[in-house]
């Protein structure tokens, strides 16, 4: 993807790129660290349909939903042959902020297993059981579809 | 009472009324600029309300004011964009230049001025106003259009063209002979090469004499500094301001991020009052008979920013609707007219009339700046629906 940079003098950075249908969308990012998200619009591609003002919380859930699925559209694929086993993103609710994953004890009570971590965007593989948990995080997980159930429901609740 | 409780009871009531003022501008969506020389006349010599023995803060003030809008106009780009910015727009600048000063020169000479009164309102028409151009920009939604980085660049550049300017106005307004005058644009040109270079270089050092962790000290630091600066510039003719600009162009980097942050509130401030301060020497009866040459010099220059606009966006690749955008956001003038003509005024080397035809000018650019930038898109559309065959486009 050929994203393009461009310096906006006393303002920041505006990073974008052209989609197949030929909008543009992209990032506008302050110098203060604050982020807008810009799409183009259709009729003039000059021209910005929203600017978008993101916190740095607005922006990690943005690029999880984006990222997570390709993730376990990958692993599903790479589990196909093993029939009964699922892959699924999970979010992790607001009794494990702060938390470790080895208090959910997600393996022992659903036979569950937590592949990575995904915040912000970033792709954490392989997490121990020290790693710390922030609501808003996605996990994603392998397992029986009944296990996964289960999961989601430890996740939310606690 | 006694004399310095009137005065804290007139210096309050003036802030007091420009805060009143500048809530009314928000509220309507203006920038506030207008209404603080309106304030000005008002209160001034002629006005309705003359307040007395406050003259010598407001004026020095004013002054300060000054500093810390160039201050923090060259805070808010780093050396690097400035050169990256010369070297993309140049042309689009140089057209910027010739266009835009043409009618401010051309009034002047009608009016009898001379050619320092020309030189003093070609910089008046030729200067956009780069505060409310970044805010009108940022609420329209604009800062992700693609004729953003040619308007801003525009606006670098002129900054730039600024900092060789004023020094040579100011040497033009002691009334230096010829060769004077060149050697003050050598030594202006010199010197703004130099503090470019230090500060591509060695801008960390610069910024680490004034930071500190401590707000305080830094505060103290970064405004003691900047006044040394313009003191010295001022005492070697080579303008106050220009001082300023040149000292926050070398601060770079986190320093300059923290230096904007706690000085904006006081550049709001003394800003406030070198608009007053300005508005205060203009006697409100001065302006009847320069309107028409002001309303003269609003159309012309409108159209010449329109056409410098949409020309630059043109040479980008940015479509028709792009570039009356772009246009029409650089048509706003502002503060820095009114520094230019503030500087002119305090040499007595102009016609008196000059500082009623600058305030009346920018009375009017001010509004319709951002009143033009809002209108031109839908204006722009209505046009090519008109001529749907050449030009098809989709309503929203």
């Amino acid at each position: 993807m050929n994203v393009e940079v461009t310096p906006l003098p006393g303002i920041g950075v505006r990073k974008d790129f052209a989609l197949r249908g030929g909008r543009r969308i992209g990032v506008v990012t302050h110098r203060d660290g604050k982020i807008e998200l810009i799409i183009s619009k259709s009729d003039d591609p000059d021209a910005c349909l929203a600017e978008l003002p993101l916190s740095a919380d607005e922006a990690g859930a943005l690029a999880n939903l984006l990222g997570a699925p390709q993730l376990v559209a990958q692993l599903t694929e790479e589990h196909r042959d093993l029939p009964g086993i699922h892959t699924r993103q999970i979010p992790v609710g607001p009794p494990f902020d702060g938390r470790t994953l080895g208090d959910t004890a997600l393996r022992t009570r659903t036979g569950v297993s937590v592949v990575a971590v995904m915040r912000a965007g970033q792709v954490h593989p392989s997490p121990t059981p020290d790693f710390t948990l922030t609501a808003g995080d996605l996990m994603v997980t392998v397992g029986t579809s009944e296990g996964l159930d289960n999961a989601v429901r430890i996740l939310k609740r606690g | 009472m006694t004399d310095t409780s009137l005065e804290l009871i007139e210096l309050g009531a003036v802030f007091f009324g420009l805060g009143l003022l500048g809530r009314f501008a928000g509220r309507i969506g203006l920038s506030p600029i207008p209404l603080y020389l309106i304030g000005g006349l008002v209160f001034g010599e002629g006005g309705l309300l003359p307040l007395g023995g406050i003259e010598k803060f407001t004026s020095l003030a004013g002054e300060i004011g000054v500093v810390l809008l160039l201050l923090l106009l060259g805070l808010e780009y780093s050396a690097a964009e400035l050169v990256t910015g010369l070297r993309r727009s140049w042309v689009a600048g140089l057209l910027d230049i010739v266009l835009n000063t043409a009618p401010g020169a051309a009034v002047a000479l009608i009016l009898g001025w001379g050619p320092i009164g020309a030189f003093v309102m070609a910089g008046v028409t030729y200067i956009s106003s780069s505060g409310i151009i970044a805010k009108v920009l940022g609420d329209l939604g604009r800062l992700g259009n693609r004729e953003t980085p040619v308007v801003l660049s525009i606006l670098v550049f002129e900054d730039l063209v600024m900092a060789l300017y004023l020094p040579i106005l100011t040497a033009v307004l002691v009334g230096v002979s010829l060769v004077g005058g060149l050697t003050a644009v050598g030594i202006a040109a010199g010197v703004l090469a130099v503090v470019l270079v230090v500060a591509l270089r060695y801008g960390r050092f610069v910024s680490a004499i004034v930071d500190s962790p401590d707000r305080e000290v830094f505060l103290l630091k970064v405004l003691g500094a900047a006044l040394l600066v313009a003191g010295f510039a001022s005492a070697m003719q080579v303008s106050a301001a220009v001082g300023a600009f040149l000292l926050g162009i070398a601060i770079s980097g986190s320093t300059a991020e923290n230096a904007t942050k706690m000085l904006e509130p006081l550049r709001d401030l003394f800003a406030a009052v070198f608009f007053v301060v300005f508005g205060l020497n203009t006697d409100p009866a001065s302006i009847p008979p320069v309107l028409g040459w002001a309303v003269v010099l609003a159309v012309s220059t409108t159209l010449t920013k329109l056409a410098t606009g949409w020309w630059a966006a043109r040479r980008q690749g940015i479509g028709p609707l792009g570039r009356a955008r772009a246009g029409a956001a650089l048509v706003a003038r502002g503060e820095f007219s009114i520094v230019i003509a503030g500087l002119a005024v305090s040499y007595a080397a102009v016609d008196g009339e000059l500082a009623a035809l600058a305030t009346t000018y920018v009375l009017l650019m001010a509004v319709l700046g951002p009143v033009a930038a809002r209108v031109v898109e839908p204006l722009a559309r209505k046009l090519r629906a008109d001529r749907p065959l050449t030009n098809p486009t989709t309503a929203h």
